[in-house]
């Protein structure tokens, strides 16, 4: 029997619904955090127009102030807690194993759970619209105004436990990236000569594990006085600016962990369009962790406006202007191979131009944000509204969607339609900038942000009725590229391995890969083994499910592992877990004790399965 | 005094606001060249679209990435540090104090010392610094008149400090710039800037008292009293604005309507629906004592 009929037969699940609840394929699961967190992002795009089209005129009576309220909440808790990182974690679930050449992630049946808890906890959040009770008071949920006091309904409870919930699955996977991209690299594929993808994924689930503790404390303590009014941030002894530091110290990070894999795709695309390595490849990979650890060390610029003494101020101010270096750093590299090489004008490579441009004015509005006196005056302001869009819309989403236009061929193994490529980037180019640019300029002219309504004659309405157009030119722009992908699904012209002329991994096998990955293990020895003619093909370790551990900075074969078959335990501990956070939100006793019981079972069960496939 | 509708951070009336409006310049002028550079490196990428083979392209990377920015960002960081303390609270004593607090969703003004308590509208004498001193009654708000200084927060348990002064005459609107709540876009305030002798006039009429005329006996009976304070009189509630000199402001609901007989009346009829969640409720009121309370109001000058 031929090692790759063997492959087939022992990768091969058992198919319908069984497979689809127990697989452990990071394929699979890395699809399901794409699709799904792409649905969250037609969800928070709605929710924008419907604020867009509220602020479209002066005085306008369309949304009440409640749902107004409601409405940005959810946009901005969605966009950065149900979109941007599980479509980013979704990147690289697909992707890190196939880069690395390895046939998994390193704990798949972890990656599994993190996915199930994604979605049940997106629910979660997503069932207080039903009850009309969604999160009301901004994705950083000030206190007092999110204490029982201000908001005595079950807003803010779908609020903390819905992140507490969530904060499970970005946790189990970051750490599951780190010691996939740790110890199951291609050997030879030494630290050195990681993907700048992969680079990124590793610093951002970094700053995962560091940062996400922070905010998980932050909503711990806030349930804890609303349920049971503990002293935290208010009453005798309690202290509401706590809030807003654990807030930050999670939430400066928490851009950065959008950003980094975000320009990790882009230090994917630009040396594939351009036709050359990266330039400065080792440049780009050292900003990638000076980013991820300067991170920490920004949060206070947040709260400039606090009433802090100057001498903090100026520390924050200092640290603020030091982390705009390694991200000049990494634009001038992205420009320098541009220079250097031959420019391919593909849809992908238009959505890096798009997000170059863009992220400079972003990171420049940025910096003056570090100047204390300009960041006091328009903070709080539409200017940074303007700003954070020009850093996470430019800086994420563009890059996002060339990935999607990049990887697609990979995924679907068919190409996506290029015109309509090409007309979907001039609308969401043209639409993001009618839509953010002018709220430079609402801001400067002294509107503040998270109002549901305003005066017809300070000079807002000029601005504001720019950005509203802008919006919907943006939405149609967003539809062209989901039209783009069911077309391309549905009936693309067939893609073929390597439709590019990709430089890592996962152009050397079939579009879509198979279960396995890879065939034969490969053995590398550049930074762009597909480009290399010494690349390898080694062993195909058909027996079972295995893959290679390797060394952590040499990438030395160490070890042959077994990986784990399909499981129904993560699928069933996200479930009881549900019934936990559930019965914690409706605060009935029987019900949190009940959920506990169940995600005790759950975890029990997992292990006596681990316990039996390990022997 | 003519209504300059404006809280543009571009019309400085103030030495802090015209500092913070100076950096503002300066930033666009240095981001503007930054940005020319970059697009065009990459229109020149893009158009030449042939490989040169021989750059490595590093030394770009060092100067564009690293040298330039540096020099830049140092320079910054130093200007920053020197324009800090102009746009600060006052460090001496000044000669006149205000205390603001936020509430949802008004403005409390005091002038400690002289017996004023007021809403929604602060006056201040030309050419003179004045310590504000902020706090919040309830959760975080945010100070904030863009024409006169930068923004400050007012947070639970504690007293903020930010200075004042103009020595142009005029109105300068103000809001609420910390999300508080249902009815934070409808926190707004004005500041009125006037000559020393009139400021003075302004600040001995509202530290009078008012009189129980007739009209009143429907406030109380009405429950008004309950929430709101009329000096001099029985009504000392004090979940809402002071009203004792009411219809000498210019505005009614921090800024939600004119302070015009039909807006009072509307307002008085109705409050929630005009800024839907505020805490005044709608009383139902006669005809004709409705009447009688709104000249009684209307007589709170």
């Amino acid at each position: 029997m031929s090692a790759t009929v063997e492959l087939e037969r022992e990768w091969t699940g058992p198919g319908g619904l069984r497979e689809a609840l127990t697989t452990v394929d990071h394929k699979v699961i890395g699809v399901r955090y794409l699709v799904t967190a792409g649905i969250f992002f037609l969800a928070g795009g709605l929710e924008a127009l419907a604020l867009r089209t509220q602020l479209a005129v002066p005085r306008n009576e369309l949304l009440q102030p409640e749902a107004f309220n409601q409405l940005f909440s959810m946009h901005g808790i969605t966009m950065i807690f149900l979109f941007a990182t599980p479509m980013l974690s979704g990147f690289g679930n697909y992707l890190v194993p196939l880069m690395i050449g390895a046939r998994d992630m390193a704990f798949p049946r972890l990656n599994a759970f993190g996915y199930w808890v994604f979605l049940a906890s997106g629910l979660f959040l997503y069932s207080s619209l039903l009850f009309g009770l969604a999160p009301n008071d901004g994705w950083f949920n000030y206190v007092p105004l999110s204490q029982a006091e201000f908001t005595p309904e079950r807003n803010i409870d779908f609020y903390a436990l819905g992140l507490l919930f969530l904060a499970i699955s970005t946790t189990v996977g970051a750490v599951n990236f780190i010691v996939t991209i740790f110890a199951l690299r291609a050997p030879g594929m030494s630290i050195a000569r990681l993907p700048l993808f992969c680079w990124a994924i590793l610093a951002t689930s970094f700053s995962v594990v560091f940062a996400l503790p922070a905010l998980s404390v932050a909503n711990l303590l806030l349930e804890l006085e609303r349920k049971w009014g503990w002293h935290f941030y208010g009453g005798r002894g309690g202290e509401p600016l706590l809030w807003q530091h654990l807030f930050w110290i999670f939430g400066h990070p928490d851009v950065y962990i959008i950003f980094l894999p975000a320009v990790g795709i882009v230090s994917t695309i630009v040396p594939v369009f351009c036709r050359r390595p990266m330039v400065g490849y080792l440049w780009v990979a050292a900003a990638t962790v000076a980013t991820a650890i300067l991170g920490f060390g920004v949060w206070v610029h947040h709260m400039f406006a606090v009433g802090l003494p100057q001498v903090s101020m100026t520390f924050f101010a200092a640290a603020s202007f030091v982390i705009a270096i390694p991200s000049a750093v990494q634009v001038f590299a992205w420009i320098s191979t541009a220079l250097t090489g031959r420019a391919v004008l593909a849809t992908p490579f238009l959505f890096v131009l798009g997000f170059l441009l863009v992220f400079v004015i972003g990171g420049l509005t940025g910096v003056m944000f570090a100047v204390v006196p300009f960041d006091q005056q328009v903070t709080d302001s539409y200017f940074v509204v303007a700003h954070f869009h020009y850093v996470l819309f430019g800086g994420a989403v563009f890059p996002i969607l060339a990935g999607v236009y990049f990887w697609l061929p990979k995924l679907a193994g068919r190409m996506p339609l290029e015109p309509l490529g090409q007309v979907s980037f001039w609308l969401v180019f043209a639409g993001f900038n009618l839509t953010f640019f002018p709220m430079h300029v609402s801001g400067l002219l002294g509107m503040p942000r998270r109002v549901y309504t305003y005066p017809g004659d300070l000079g807002w309405d000029v601005p504001n009725l720019l950005s509203t157009a802008g919006a919907f030119t943006l939405a149609l722009g967003i539809l062209a590229v989901v039209v783009n992908v069911l077309l391309t699904v549905r009936g693309g012209r067939p893609a073929g391995g390597d439709p590019w002329g990709g430089n890592t991994l996962e152009w050397t096998t079939s579009s879509p890969p198979p279960h396995y990955n890879f065939a034969r293990l490969p053995v590398v020895h550049s930074a762009d083994p597909a480009w290399d003619a010494a690349t390898e093909e080694g062993p195909s370790l058909s027996e079972g499910h295995k893959t290679l551990r390797t060394s952590v900075l040499d990438a030395e074969r160490e070890d042959v592992l077994e990986m784990p078959p399909g499981s129904a335990w993560p699928a069933l501990l996200a479930v009881a877990l549900f019934v936990l956070f559930a019965g914690l939100l409706v605060d009935v006793t029987a019900f949190w004790v009940a959920g506990s019981a169940l995600s005790t079972g759950a975890l029990l069960g997992w292990h006596v399965e681990r316990a039996r496939f390990d022997a | 005094v003519a209504v300059a509708a404006s809280q543009s951070t571009l019309e400085p009336a103030s030495d802090a606001a015209r500092t913070i409006a100076d950096l503002w310049w300066l930033l666009f002028a240095v981001s503007a060249v930054v940005f020319a550079v970059v697009l065009a490196l990459v229109v020149l990428a893009v158009l030449r679209r042939r490989s040169r083979g021989a750059g490595t392209g590093r030394p770009l990377v060092l100067v564009g990435g690293v040298a330039v920015p540096a020099v830049v960002l140092v320079a910054l960081f130093a200007l920053t540090v020197a324009t800090l303390p102009g746009v600060s609270a006052p460090t001496g004593e000044t000669a006149l104090t205000i205390e603001v607090k936020g509430r949802q969703w008004f403005w409390e003004v005091r002038y400690p010392g002289r017996g004023v308590v007021t809403a929604n509208e602060i006056h201040l004498p030309l050419g003179t610094p004045v310590e504000l001193r902020v706090r919040t009654g309830d959760v975080v708000h945010s100070f904030w008149v863009p024409r006169l200084n930068r923004k400050i927060d007012m947070i639970p348990g504690r007293v903020n400090s930010i200075e004042l002064e103009t020595d142009r005459e005029g109105v300068y609107r103000g809001q609420c710039a910390e999300f508080c709540g249902l009815q934070h876009a409808n926190m707004a305030f004005e500041i009125v800037a006037e000559p020393p002798a009139r400021f003075e006039r302004w600040l001995a009429v509202q530290a009078e008292p008012a009189r129980e005329a007739e009209g009143f006996a429907l406030f109380e009976e009405y429950g008004c009293g309950g929430c709101h304070t009329i000096r001099g009189t029985s009504a000392d509630g004090v979940a809402g604005p002071d009203l004792t000199h009411v219809a000498s402001r210019r505005t009614l609901a921090a800024g939600t309507l004119e302070n015009t007989r039909g807006d009072l009346a509307a307002w008085v009829l109705d409050p929630q629906e005009h800024k839907p969640g505020n805490k005044m409720p709608a009383i139902e009121i006669p005809p004709d004592d409705f009447r009688e309370l709104l000249a009684y109001l209307e007589s709170l000058e």
